[in-house]
């Protein structure tokens, strides 16, 4: 296929679909529940993503995700929860004077809790990263409930509301922004995997002994690799605070990580384009199963009733297992979307157009 | 004698308690291939891989160009110029060849095209395959990915740990028609062989390493002849 057929492909297809979402956007009212799962899709995709660059790219299993977000969802509301709404978000204990009035914008609220959970990936990445494989994923899985015990503990009340969680938290104003933030996001990392950054992370991954021979500073690149998957982590999470305008310390439990390691899996270890189909279709089918049971759980998303999170638990284990025993490579292996591999796919199974073609909008 | 590229005075290396490397001395001389023959467990790799930084030396000292080597962090003594090809090959399996090769000159920062064109000159095996996964190549495919991604960061010493290792005879003598290829174009080998019969064939000087120490060293052709060293590794009785 010549590059310029392709070039007007993808210009048709961002075309095609920009036109589907200002549609929806003019009609919010009807689409409702399509906008929100368009929108917690974005948000997993920048997530998984950014959890793809680490395990699938650098070849370090980390399950620290919830962590991160969880870091960088707290700096963000505290910073842009607006300052005349602070009393009533913190009724309960008072809010700690230091930040009383500490106001962002919320971009570069947004962009402090990147840089929030960076700082912690950079101070526990110098131990940890040290750890191989299973051992790795212990101590970050360990961190991640730390960050979630000491944003709930009492002491933190002033500062993060404890268990009240926060509330009033500013909303995305609508469906294009989401899906901008998203896209320059996954564009960045992008930029980052295809660079020469990138190949010594897929060196590493492939081979740790091979990869300082040719040069390159193990520990150097792991930390690099771990501080920028943790920032988008961070700036996910604040996007999933502004998603959800309301957040806890349950928000980011473990199974928040499982779900974005999920997608990652059944999207392709090593594929950008396989987590980004992967967090449309995954969540797609989530929130509509939920529907079936319960539609206020999706929509509040603050207290969840026990019998329902572990009912989606023992399905997306089962979905699990069924993608490591038959499809262990997941959708897209380690390969990315090409206009070539569609048409591939198109004369042979017809009916995953539709799919193939959100991940390409991304 | 022209200069020495590489002095190594007086190293050695040890794991815990055992001593691998016991007081080695061996000089490199500038465009010359030098080659480390002995048993398993001699010393051979620790000694490249200490030169490579990948090990600590415990004392002595690695002179590279009059630059001290020991204490140096891998990433830097391949941006002076040395490069390891590592033992079993260690080629990235799941990247392409071109990708490998690419990572090869990871420590530079100038274009790499006219590089690669020259390594598709000395394999042009490779260049039929560039957009193959490197793990599917055969082993002595492999071998030539790994000199040729060893020969990218355009080392001025390039240190070959067992190329003929699992390879075929006729692989082996292209391997080695190869590094002398690679010698003739100005690049000083230093090269770990098991195939003593080959190594001593084609290199300049010779030094056979035996539990930790040199016993033996001279010109290539002189330690082929040698009684001893023929009944130790060329299988000729006495």
């Amino acid at each position: 296929m010549k590059k310029t057929t392709r070039i007007i492909l993808s210009i048709a297809a961002i075309a095609v679909l920009l036109a589907v979402l200002l549609f929806l956007q003019a009609n919010e009212r009807d689409y409702g529940m399509v906008i929100t799962i368009i929108e917690k899709s974005a948000i997993y995709a920048v997530v998984a993503v950014s959890m793809n660059l680490l395990n699938g790219f650098t070849g370090l299993f980390s399950l620290g995700q919830a962590g991160f977000m969880a870091i960088g969802a707290y700096t963000f509301s505290i910073l842009a929860i607006p300052a005349s709404s602070r009393a009533s978000v913190y009724y309960a204990t008072g809010i700690n004077p230091i930040i009383e009035h500490a106001e962002l914008p919320i971009p570069l609220a947004m962009i402090a809790g990147g840089l929030m959970a960076a700082l912690f990936a950079a101070v526990i990445g110098f131990p940890i990263l040290r750890l191989k494989s299973d051992y790795l994923a212990i101590a970050t899985l360990g961190f991640s409930e730390i960050v979630r015990a000491i944003i709930a503990s009492p002491q933190m009340n002033t500062i993060t509301n404890g268990s009240f969680g926060l509330k009033k938290i500013p909303e995305f104003p609508n469906l294009l922004t989401v899906i901008l933030v998203a896209a320059i996001c996954i564009a960045i990392m992008v930029l980052l995997i295809n660079s020469s950054y990138g190949r010594a992370f897929k060196a590493i991954r492939e081979d740790e002994i091979a990869a300082e021979a040719m040069g390159i500073g193990l520990l150097h690149h792991k930390q690099t690799a771990f501080i920028i998957s943790s920032f988008f982590a961070g700036i996910g999470g604040a996007m999933l605070a502004r998603f959800m305008r309301s957040i806890d310390s349950n928000t980011f439990k473990i199974a928040l990580t499982y779900d974005i390691l999920l997608i990652v899996v059944i999207g392709g270890m090593g594929s950008v384009t396989g987590s980004v189909l992967a967090a449309f279709l995954v969540t797609a089918s989530k929130e509509q199963w939920l529907r079936f049971f319960d539609e206020p759980l999706v929509i509040g998303g603050v207290s969840v009733p026990f019998f329902k999170t572990g009912l989606r638990m023992v399905v997306f284990s089962v979905l699990l297992m069924v993608v490591v025993l038959f499809f262990r490579r997941g959708i897209m292996g380690q390969n990315e979307f090409t206009w070539e591999g569609l048409f591939g796919l198109f004369k042979k199974i017809p009916n995953l157009f539709k799919g193939k073609k959100k991940k390409e909008a991304i | 004698m022209s200069e020495n590229l590489l002095e190594i005075k007086d190293l050695y290396v040890s794991y815990g308690g055992i001593k691998a490397v016991k007081g080695i001395n061996i000089e490199v001389p500038k465009g010359e291939i030098v080659t480390l023959i002995g048993a398993n467990g001699a010393g051979k790799s620790t000694t490249l891989r200490t030169i490579a930084g990948l090990v600590k030396a415990e004392s002595g000292s690695i002179m590279f160009k009059g630059e001290e080597l020991i204490g140096v962090e891998t990433n830097d003594v391949v941006s002076k110029g040395i490069t390891l090809v590592p033992e079993g090959r260690r080629v990235f399996p799941d990247l392409t060849v071109l990708e490998n090769l690419k990572i090869g000159a990871y420590m530079r920062t100038d274009n790499l095209d006219a590089d690669i064109k020259w390594i598709y000159e000395l394999f042009p095996r490779l260049e039929e395959r560039s957009w193959q996964l490197a793990g599917t190549l055969s082993g002595g495919e492999q071998q030539m990915l790994a000199v040729g991604r060893a020969l990218m960061s355009k080392p001025e010493l390039i240190m070959m740990d067992e190329p003929s290792l699992g390879l075929a005879p006729i692989v082996v003598q292209g391997i080695f028609d190869i590094i002398k290829e690679i010698n003739n174009q100005g690049v000083t080998i230093l090269l770990i062989e098991q195939n003593a019969n080959m190594a001593l064939k084609a290199a300049h000087r010779g030094y056979v390493m035996e539990t930790g120490s040199i016993t033996m060293q001279g010109k290539g052709v002189d330690l082929l002849n040698d009684e001893s060293v023929k009944a130790a590794y060329l299988g000729k009785k006495k």
